[in-house]
């Protein structure tokens, strides 16, 4: 924690940047942060409450935060891939970003609730995690710690709903987006929804529905989850923004388990890889079609 | 009109299957069909574009948002896309589509993928009888259609 605040402090004092985009403690658990001046550093902190994906706020959109100057981010190894998606899309130039990647034994699946982390209370996007030691950054900090416990909810629930009949599986997925208030904290989260003008806000023609009906609600997360095929990081930032607690982050998982299965594609911390959608192989499966 | 004839339309429910077709291959496939006299399921409307890779996932989901049972989406064969590589690319995203459709609970009967070239008239004859009778088997599709939601079948 000393080293990432030394850190700031200097990438600050000396003018490599104007904003660090990190963590602090606020009243209710662990907030995101923009530390603007070397005096405020200390206040940077990085442990398993850090649930947040920083990512999200170089979006060039945010013009809040792009009006500050250049920008140093602390991200985990989840959101080290969603900056390297950003940097595939040209939505950020890697030589604008300095990133602090932290070392990571994994996070709970909320911040603030618990205070260690077990088997229950760790993310589902901690199973498997190949990115502890985070492969893109500027400065790499902290020591690796040990391996978060070992949870197989995610993987579970999809089992278990592939076990369904088609006709359950709607059932479960209508019960589910019957929740959905179309308030679009998935699409605000997400660091890889970035477009200018969303098709969900398009009235000519209108391909969604804004209204908060099942019918619509499906529309949206179908498109919605369509549109992350491939460059979907699993950062679960979609769930975890979601106000009605709708496991997004299953459709996500499962789309992008269906794209390494058919693409041998997973997205990675490599900018230069070419997302699955704007290539091709000739020998693509193609079982489904007649 | 009288309610019994009304009854009568809704008892002899028959499917409404919404067909997306490439202009350089089974739309002159289904051309070469009509005009060889096959029979067919009249069930199916076709609606030509300019190639299979124009096809929006969002058309499917908005085919049956308006009232159908059923979707086909057909182009070339790969490797004879008039574009070169339109169909590849289309496949790619169709495959996931297919994937996503299932995980949500659409039975993967009512949407047909199929490549007809210009010459298979049989081809296309097949593809739409075939899926006509798959949607049939599954009955009308109150799911998509219903503001308040409704069963998948």
């Amino acid at each position: 924690m000393k080293q990432l605040q030394d850190l700031a402090r200097k990438l600050l004092s000396d003018g490599t940047v104007n904003v660090v985009i990190g963590y602090e403690a606020g009243p209710r658990g662990i907030r995101p942060a923009f530390i603007t001046s070397p005096e405020q550093a200390d206040k940077l902190v990085f442990n398993i409450h850090c649930v947040q994906n920083l990512a999200t706020y170089l979006n060039p959109r945010r013009k809040q935060i792009t009006q500050l100057g250049k920008v140093a981010v602390v991200v985990k190894g989840c959101d080290a891939r969603a900056v390297a998606g950003m940097i595939r899309e040209k939505q950020v130039e890697r030589g604008n970003v300095v990133i602090l990647a932290m070392r990571c034994g994994g996070v709970l699946e909320s911040s603030g609730t618990d205070s260690e982390l077990t088997a229950d209370t760790v993310s589902v996007r901690c199973a498997g995690c190949t990115d502890r030691e985070p492969k893109l950054f500027d400065h790499i900090l902290g020591e690796l710690p040990p391996e978060p416990p070992v949870n197989t909810r995610r993987s579970d629930q999809i089992a278990a709903l592939e076990k369904m009949t088609a006709v359950e599986r709607w059932n479960y997925w209508t019960e589910q987006l019957s929740r959905c208030i179309r308030c679009h904290a998935c699409r605000e989260a997400c660091p890889m929804c970035f477009c200018v003008k969303c098709t969900a806000e398009k009235t000519q023609p209108q391909w969604i529905d804004p209204s908060a009906t099942p019918r619509a609600n499906r529309a949206w997360q179908t498109m919605r989850v369509l549109h992350q095929a491939g460059r979907c990081v699993d950062c679960l930032e979609c769930e975890r923004a979601c106000p009605e607690h709708i496991p997004l982050g299953m459709l996500a998982r499962y789309v992008a388990d269906a794209v390494e299965k058919r693409f041998d594609y997973v997205a990675c911390e490599d900018p230069s890889q070419a997302a699955p959608f704007g290539a091709f192989s000739p020998s693509d499966d193609e079982e489904f079609i007649r | 009109m009288s309610s019994k004839v009304v009854e009568e339309t809704v008892s002899s429910w028959s499917p409404k299957v919404l067909a997306f077709v490439c202009n350089w291959c089974t739309y002159t496939g289904a051309d070469l069909a009509g005009t060889s006299r096959l029979k067919m399921d009249p069930n199916v409307r076709v609606i030509k574009l300019p190639c299979s890779s124009r096809v929006n996932p969002l058309f499917i989901i908005k085919a049956f948002e308006r009232g159908a049972d059923g979707v086909i989406v057909s182009g070339c064969h790969t490797g004879d896309c008039h574009y070169s590589t339109g169909n590849f690319h289309a496949r790619r995203r169709f495959a996931i589509l297919h994937d996503l459709l299932h995980f949500m609970g659409v039975d993967a009967d009512r949407v047909t993928f199929a490549w007809v070239s210009a010459s298979e008239g049989n081809k296309w004859q097949q593809v739409v009888n075939e899926t006509t009778e798959r949607v049939k088997q599954l009955g009308p599709f109150g799911g998509f259609g219903k503001r308040e939601g409704g069963g998948p079948q």
